[in-house]
């Protein structure tokens, strides 16, 4: 202990994508002592990847549009789960957001009278994402780091928090993590703590995202025994890239349906307009000329169904490669190529047609690509208050994919890196409250510090255990076998077995070499959050006995009135044995409800 | 960002030996059966000749693994990490060449390796994987790049000019377009690894902010927005001069970044005029735009307010 690094600060945030980095700008603009905790080099979080935009509705495509529509959109979405009042506040705010981006050196592209221009998505009724190019999330993430570091921000590199423990009142009051360089530990006191951690896919075989998703936060939070919300919901992205094998499970935009691709199997048929739901089919088109004419007029013509939300067109891709119709390395064909110009494929999505062409050999711009559902993003995550973020754990505030609520069952795409910029500002501005009106130094025990270095460094200490990466490969198997797109309960009793085994056996791996930069150590400490969150899933998705948005269950394929009303909501326990109940959902005001009656156009 | 992440140079010697035309060949001897590698047309194994070591000192260690199709060079890192080397130290985020994280001297070039194909290196011989050699190792292919973003923390920050009457800005795109090259920039800081303004010249780091931070102040320059003048503290602290345009930073960009022609070039054109050109000079009397000196322009950057890499 005597030479442990310590820090004191007023705000600490954990995890440096759009929603931390929103939340510490917040946080430092009201002056507070504040610190960015991340795993990684500043700029390279999962958010950089984020490509087709961020939804708001400016109206500067569509006049029509407004937060109405955006909300109404949201909540349809999300299969009616969704925390009302956060996709209010989300379609509210969301457009002030992009335009502070502006003010902080953001250059989205243009309509032809100079405002930011907007691009259709999945599930959205007018076109609403402000973008650029293919890259949005390199212009959210770098704008928001250019303005944070010209804040002075203290930021913490390639650090990677362990642990939050409570002070003797119950209030989260140190972070215990460790240089990633060095090896080091190093604890944050702080009077505020916001996760923004991020997703959780590397527990799946094949996901959209990077070595950094591991739920860390989910763990963390759910370790300080906070309320976790809905967390059957994954989302399995529609379109990724399936050949070559290595490449597979790297995303596809969106946007190439929403710039006019479209979706074909083996046999060159539109399979999308077989699969067009009954929620859904007054507002979706169900001819392929009503479908070509609606990019020009949204007015007089329905939405394709290729633009229909994410978990019916992941189900529908699922069903076409299950029934034989699907492309030569098991996915089905996303063609741009006999729809528009070369010239316009590589103005509108520049690194789809450099990620196809380098890595697969495949010219966007003369041939489709082969796509297939993958696991992308989390829409489950902690509980936290719509206005405040604040979780059910004094002191600790939660935002982005880390918390849970604005999407429901579904998540719109677009809808995301809006969620970061809008609910991360309202993290920094509920913790910067928080931590100005408490009084005192943050105080936690020292041997409960000791005890998580100690454990960490266990892995050095124990010879001829499994490799941290065998326990990492199994998991991820039996996630992507067991608790994927298409779900049936003996499937995930079994992936409750196993992961009992993996706790096991992950209890007892071993590591060679020192804690320097060492990547099989870091693998290490992070399974246990990695083991936790797959828990917390599959029990979830045992208790939803039905079918709806990111969840699907072969043995239940309807949706349950009685299920409609509920979301579930799981705590573990001091004894760390896990609890699950169902709770009501959030009641709606009759001014939002009354949105949702409204008749598609 | 700590202190203690930043080892001395003392591998400087090693690596330099990387970079002639010639990589050095393996030693055939570090491990039964590596030379099988090189069996031209088999493919059914590669070598992977990977440089393990901390600033005390290391060498290239060689992992012959299975082949598979369609990989890149981060692929059979990562087997080699899940196999034979666990604790093998790399950087890697995305593998989809959107974070810029891998950047490696990959057979003597600077590349990332999420997007090096093993298929289009030179096959039956083995691949060379170095650390970029710009910077103090930390570990195997990592190294500290704190050096970069200090120099981001130097810049004085982008200052808007006031917003239309209803709150926003009207841009055309043709003039954001000129800037949207330039964000593009994934920092994998493989340009900067290049320069030999700091790659053969470690003195020059403390006033070379090199041909990432040049993107970004010719990004500023450009903007349609931005009322801040850096062109004095380009010329007199950030090293522009030192840039004689031999191109190896362009050449490396991943993204296609013209950073000599559209960045560089205009920039020292940009510094001369302001410098030196009498009708700039009388058109800024005229105007009443008085350019900022090098150390006005500085005391707008956020690391003039806290502790740089040059104290330190």
């Amino acid at each position: 202990m005597a030479d442990h690094e310590m820090h004191e600060f007023d705000v600490v945030i954990i995890g440096a994508g759009g929603a931390g980095m929103r939340a510490a700008i917040e946080a430092k603009e009201r002056g507070l002592r504040t610190a960015l905790v991340c795993k990684s080099l500043l700029g390279k979080a999962h958010t950089v990847m984020a490509e087709g935009g961020a939804a708001a509705a400016m109206g500067n495509v569509w006049p029509e549009d407004n937060w109405q529509v955006h909300f109404r959109d949201t909540m349809r979405g999300g299969k009616l789960l969704n925390n009302c009042r956060m996709a209010q506040l989300h379609a509210q705010e969301a457009p002030e957001r992009i335009h502070e981006l502006e003010r902080w050196g953001a250059l989205f592209d243009r309509t032809s009278d100079g405002r930011i221009l907007q691009r259709d998505f999945g599930g959205h009724r007018y076109a609403r994402l402000a973008h650029v190019g293919d890259r949005t999330g390199l212009e959210l993430i770098r704008t928001l780091q250019q303005r944070a570091v010209a804040l002075g921000v203290d930021v913490f590199m390639e650090c990677k928090v362990l642990r939050l423990m409570k002070d003797d009142d119950g209030r989260v009051a140190a972070a215990v993590g460790y240089w990633r360089p060095t090896g080091q530990f190093v604890t944050f006191l702080s009077k505020a703590f916001v996760i923004a951690t991020g997703g959780i896919g590397k527990s799946w075989m094949y996901t959209t995202n990077s070595w950094e998703s591991t739920g860390d936060g989910h763990a963390m939070a759910a370790w300080a025994g906070a309320d976790m919300l809905d967390m059957e919901f994954v989302q399995f992205h529609p379109t990724c890239m399936v050949w070559p094998m290595t490449a597979r499970g790297i995303l596809v935009t969106e946007g190439v349906r929403g710039d006019g691709g479209v979706l074909r199997n083996a046999e060159g048929t539109r399979f999308m307009f077989d699969y067009i739901p009954p929620m859904f089919a007054a507002e979706t088109a169900d001819t392929e000329e009503e479908a070509d004419r609606w990019y020009d007029d949204h007015i007089n013509n329905r939405r394709p169904p290729e633009l229909l939300p994410r978990d019916e067109v992941a189900r529908s891709i699922n069903s076409e490669v299950k029934g034989g119709r699907g492309s030569p390395h098991g996915g089905v064909f996303l063609d741009i190529a006999s729809r528009r110009s070369p010239e316009y494929i590589r103005r509108r999505l520049p690194s789809m047609y450099h990620q196809f062409k380098e890595l697969a050999g495949v010219d966007i711009t003369a041939e489709p690509m082969e796509v297939a559902p993958f696991q992308h993003y989390m829409m489950g995550g902690i509980r936290v208050d719509a206005d405040t973020t604040s979780t059910t754990v004094t002191g600790l505030f939660a935002a982005g994919e880390a918390a849970a609520g604005l999407h429901g069952a579904n998540r719109l795409g677009g809808n995301s890196l809006s969620d970061l910029l809008v609910f991360g500002r309202r993290a920094g501005v509920a913790a910067s409250d928080f931590a100005e009106s408490q009084q005192g130094t943050p105080s936690v025990s020292s041997a409960e510090i000791d005890r998580v270095c100690d454990e960490a460094l266990e892995p050095f200490r124990r010879d001829g255990g499994e490799s941290p990466y065998d326990i990492q490969k199994d998991l991820q198997e039996t996630m992507q076998h067991l608790v994927g797109l298409i779900r049936t309960e003996d499937e995930l009793v079994q992936a409750l077995e196993d992961l009992d085994k993996l706790d096991e056996r992950a209890a007892e791996v071993s590591v060679t070499g020192t804690p320097v930069y060492n990547p099989g150590w870091n693998l290490a400490t992070d399974l246990p959050a990695m083991l936790t969150v797959s828990r917390l899933v599959t029990r979830a998705a045992i208790e939803r006995r039905e079918s709806r948005g990111g969840h699907t269950r072969e043995d239940y394929p309807k949706t349950d009135a009685e299920l409609s009303k509920v979301n579930l909501i799981q705590r573990i326990r001091t004894d760390g044995t896990y609890n699950l109940e169902r709770v009501p959902l959030r009641e709606m005001p009759d001014e939002l409800a009354k949105l949702l009656e409204e008749a598609a156009p | 960002m700590s202190p203690e992440t930043t080892p001395g140079a003392g591998t400087k010697d090693e690596q330099t030996a990387m970079q002639g035309a010639a990589a050095p060949a393996p030693e055939p001897s570090s491990g039964p059966g590596s030379d099988s590698g090189s069996g031209a047309g088999a493919a059914d194994s590669v070598t992977m000749s990977i440089w393990r070591g901390d600033p005390e000192g290391g060498s290239f260690v060689d992992y012959e693994m299975p082949a598979v199709e369609g990989e890149v060079v981060l692929d059979v890192v990562h087997r080699v990490q899940a196999g034979p080397a666990p604790d093998l130290a790399c950087r890697w985020n995305c593998k989809a060449g959107k974070c810029g994280s891998c950047s490696a001297e990959i057979n003597g070039l600077p590349r990332l390796m999420c997007m090096t194909r093993m298929d289009q290196l030179p096959p039956g011989e083995p691949v060379v994987v170095a650390p970029m050699k710009t910077f103090p190792l930390i570990r195997d292919l990592v190294t500290d790049v704190s050096f970069n973003y200090e120099m981001a923390r130097r810049l004085p920050p982008f200052a808007p000019k006031p917003p239309e009457p209803d709150g926003t800005y009207r841009m055309m795109q043709i003039d954001v377009e000129r800037g949207q090259e330039f964000r593009k920039c994934i920092e994998c800081f493989m340009c900067q690894d290049v320069c030999h303004v700091i790659r053969d010249h470690e003195d020059n780091k403390v006033g070379y902010a090199g041909p990432r931070m040049f993107i970004r102040y010719m990004e500023l320059e450009s903007h349609p927005l931005d009322t801040n003048d850096r062109r004095e503290l380009l010329r007199q602290q950030m090293g522009l001069s030192m840039c004689n345009i031999t191109k190896c930073c362009t050449e490396v960009c991943p993204e296609h970044i013209k950073i000599t022609d559209n960045a560089i070039i205009p920039l020292k054109e940009r510094v001369v005029d302001s410098s030196y050109d009498p009708v700039a000079w009388l058109g800024r009397k005229i105007l009443r735009r008085t350019k900022l000196t090098a150390a006005q322009s500085a005391a707008d950057a956020p690391a003039h307010k806290a502790p740089t890499w040059e104290d330190a």
